[in-house]
């Protein structure tokens, strides 16, 4: 240590040099030079698919990287797992909070580093600690609360306890403020401070920009796997972060807009549509041609919206009508047979049968085009999947193989092509590009848009506010289960949108 | 071969290494079964001159016919994510059922209640476990307890020995030589795996195993299925009762105990994924084939009874062993 501090006076933290990652054939990283230093907030920014996910998850261990090195404290690491980097000093909290719900907030604080006597937990030690512990982080947590029944806010606090209790000396933050209120993110930025006055250094990976530049000291800026620049925030700005971001100019993502018919049918009509807490009346329609977007917070209810519509998850009330036809919405096979198509969320939880061939995925949901009589013609499938295929730009080849060897993108476009073989009158995509790297999205969007064109009305959900703004005819912004406004697309704004959604959240807080 | 498979994949960088694991690993899945059966055929064959005779080979044939049909059976719930740990008990309840009605409905409607019983209680199972929400391990067990239950008071715990002697056809007689049993088990697995493979239910049964929350978003009647699948395994351990109390002409409430773990057991040899979404019709013929062959063998070679238990138990660590690890880093 001596000598290499007599060497460099201060090595980083952590430092990445010309790591590189690849999953699949997607190449998440390309030679990626990364230095946080201690006692800094480090932000990464980038589009989804930009590769800052996956630079946070090789400085915690998380993933290997293919090519080069990580150096902690100036000392070469090669991590095997998240347990080999919490022992080093670095974790990570995730997007997906990795608590175990049905256990106390203090088990959960401690889990793996229970301290024992005679290989028995004293709770009174374990409780003193926990409360050392609240001290030191400056904020406290109900010790003895299930987990599970907490809020979101909550949540985070106990894996900040949890990262504490590790003694970690780095904290990768992967999208913390996502599915907080505006109340929440607010005390989440001075927790991150508090942490960063004691010397801890903390990896701020968020698409928020504003925030960004309010609570952070670095800014790394990535596209397509490879930083594009790094620099103190306070010589940013929002503008420019966006252009390093994107690299082009924002309009070029997407196909060019065309309004639909003022006088178009109305195509999906909801009225006074609930569903326990998650939806609550909401009323809205869907012209036909017309893509209509919901924008909003995570966990404001956009895709209960949807699942709702679809009759996914039962116990929906109020009135949901297609091309005139009311029906009350019960189950997918219902909503289905009316000309109703719907992409969820999550592709793995949802969507597809990922250890299934890729064809089978495809003609799930219209069978019986091509099993006259209930036995499958194979050849007829093969033919109409291959169609199918070409029309979403998916490759023929690899219809045969398990569809959880595609990459993203291609799954997604299996997804479509799934609900496209008997034409949808109303389409329901949620996230369409989660997970899809930068060149498939386009392809997307052109499915979506063609669509469009062709007189589908579509209702889409997304969380990146570019994709509402650069498809949506007219936005509607949920909070708490509500639609708090309807935005023309024309006028929409990032801001805009932002402020219906948290003011939404804000207000319903007392 | 399994080491020869990681040690190149320790050596390979990146993709290539995953797809070399992949494909090394999937095909050892995929075909080691059969190349093991084929292995220890012509072992048997060479090292025996008993094993390789007709009368040998239709013997086993005919062994293995009853576990054979219920395993069928139980391919599908198994494939469909479910699990049927009543089989058993249908099997001897069926049989029950059918050697008291030979008298009152003489021996072709004893025979045919026999069955049909088997695909009643199945359907219950189904009810039990979509409708129900009972989870299938638990809920097949309990209810495998009470059909069981339902034999024995309806045999008073006695052996009911049947006086036609034509009731013994079905277990006994043959066409060709080949013991009907034989043909039974033939017709009853082609037909399942045809339309396992080829029909829209047998493409929902996958769909249901594989992902039930994306089957029921993409339309299917998951709980339909799945309900399905044990009605199928029912009427399945319905005919091999039927076919085993025929053959000894009685019905007896205590055979085919732990009849059902062999079932799995022989199903999962065969490479079919106790997970669910995975599997085939003709992979569970194939393992229940192995473990008799095993079973013949170790009989040729006169490996006594109790060695035989601990060398079945090894083969089905190994086969679940090689599904658990072929699956690591896929998902």
């Amino acid at each position: 240590m001596g000598g290499l501090t007599a060497e460099r006076p201060d090595p980083p933290i952590v430092e990445l040099d010309a790591v590189d990652k690849r999953f699949g054939g997607a190449h998440a990283l390309r030679g990626v030079d990364l230095a946080i230093e201690a006692g800094t907030v480090h932000a990464l920014i980038g589009e989804n698919g930009a590769g800052k996910s996956t630079a946070g998850k090789i400085v915690a261990g998380v993933h290997r990287p293919d090519g080069g090195c990580v150096r902690v404290a100036g000392r070469t690491v090669h991590f095997r797992s998240p347990r080999d980097a919490i022992a080093a000093g670095v974790t990570i909290v995730e997007q997906e909070i990795s608590l175990v719900p049905t256990r106390s907030v203090v088990e959960n604080v401690f889990l793996g580093m229970e301290r024992t006597r005679w290989g028995l937990i004293g709770r009174r030690a374990t409780e003193r600690r926990f409360r050392e512990l609240c001290d030191r982080a400056g904020f406290f947590v109900a010790p003895h609360a299930l987990t599970g029944g907490l809020p979101i806010g909550q949540q985070q606090k106990v894996e900040l306890l949890r990262a504490l209790a590790r003694d970690a000396k780095v904290i990768v933050m992967d999208e913390p403020t996502a599915a907080l209120s505006a109340d929440e993110s607010t005390h989440l930025a001075e927790i991150v401070r508090a942490l960063r006055a004691r010397g801890t250094a903390i990896v701020f990976i968020s698409h928020f920009l504003r925030e960004v530049l309010e609570i952070a000291d670095v800014v790394t800026v990535m596209r397509d796997g490879q930083v594009v620049r790094s620099g103190p925030a306070c010589d940013e700005t929002e503008a420019n972060l966006v252009t390093a971001m994107l690299g082009r100019p924002l309009e070029a993502a997407f196909p060019t807009r065309t309004p639909p018919a003022h006088d178009a049918p109305i195509r999906l009509a909801v009225r006074h549509l609930s569903r326990g807490e998650a939806v609550r009346d909401v009323s809205f329609h869907v012209r036909a041609g017309e893509i209509v977007g919901l924008a909003g917070l995570v966990g404001s209810g956009r895709s209960e919206i949807a699942r709702a519509i679809f009759g996914a998850d039962g116990g929906a009330e109020g009135e949901v009508e297609i091309d005139g036809r009311r029906f009350a919405p019960q189950s997918p096979l219902q909503a289905k047979r009316r000309g109703l198509a719907f992409l969820p969320e999550s592709r793995k939880d949802h969507g597809l049968l990922m250890s299934r061939p890729v064809a089978e995925n495809m003609s799930l949901a219209h069978l019986d085009l091509v099993s006259p009589g209930g036995l499958v013609r194979h050849g007829q499938e093969t033919r109409t999947l291959k169609t199918l295929a070409r029309s979403v730009s998916l490759s023929t080849t690899r219809l045969r193989t398990p569809v959880m060897t595609l990459s993203g993108g291609n799954q997604q476009k299996a997804m479509f092509a799934k609900w496209l073989m008997r034409a949808p009158r109303t389409l329901i995509v949620d996230e369409p590009t989660r997970g899809v790297d930068v060149g498939a999205k386009r392809a997307i969007y052109d499915v979506i848009h063609g669509l469009a064109r062709n007189g589908v009305a579509i209702l889409l959900i997304s969380s990146e506010l570019e994709e509402i703004l650069g498809l949506a005819h007219r936005v509607l912004v949920v909070g708490r289960g509500r639609i708090v406004a309807e935005i023309d697309g024309q006028e929409a704004t990032e801001e805009l949108i932002m402020r219906a959604a948290f003011g939404a959240e804000e207000v319903a807080v007392p | 071969m399994s080491v020869d498979v990681q040690d190149r994949a320790s050596v390979l960088p990146g993709r290539t290494r995953t797809l070399a694991t992949r494909l090394g690993l999937r095909s050892l899945r995929d075909y080691g079964i059969v190349a093991s059966f084929i292995a220890l055929f012509v072992f048997l064959s060479v090292s025996t001159d008993k094993f390789l005779t007709t009368t040998n080979l239709l013997n086993i044939l005919d062994q293995s016919a009853p576990i054979g049909i219920v395993a069928v059976g139980g391919t599908l719930v198994l494939i469909a994510g479910g699990l049927d740990l009543s089989v058993g008990a249908i099997y001897a309840f069926c049989g029950v059922i059918a050697a008291e009605a030979a008298g009152p409905l003489g021996v072709p409607g004893g025979l045919a209640a026999g069955v049909l019983c088997g695909l009643g209680l199945g359907a219950l199972n189904g009810t039990l476990v979509t409708a129900g929400r009972i989870n299938s391990f638990i809920g097949t067990l309990g209810s495998g307890i009470i059909f069981r239950g339902f034999a024995l008071a309806i045999t008073a715990g006695s052996i009911v020995a049947v006086d036609q002697v034509s009731f013994a056809t079905l277990g006994t007689g043959e066409v060709l030589g080949v013991k009907y049993s034989i043909v039974v088990w033939a017709v009853f697995a082609g037909l399942v795996g045809l339309l396992l493979w080829r029909s829209r239910w047998g493409r929902y049964i996958y769909a249901t195993g594989a992902n039930p929350a994306a089957a029921r978003l993409s339309g299917v009647r998951v709980g339909v299925v799945r309900a399905s699948t044990f009605a199928i395994s029912g009427l399945a351990a319905g005919l091999a009762g039927v076919i085993v109390a025929s053959r000894v002409a009685t019905g007896q409430a205590d055979v085919g105990t732990g009849f059902e773990l062999t079932a799995i057991a022989a199903i999962v040899v065969g490479g079919t994924s106790i997970q669910g979404g995975d599997g085939a019709v003709w992979r569970t013929i194939v393992g229940v084939l192995l473990l008799a062959l095993i079973g013949n063998g170790l009989n040729l070679l006169n490996v006594s009874p109790t060695y035989q238990q601990i060398i079945q138990g090894a083969i089905l660590l190994a086969a679940v062993g090689i599904d658990a690890w072929t699956r690591r880093g896929r998902a």
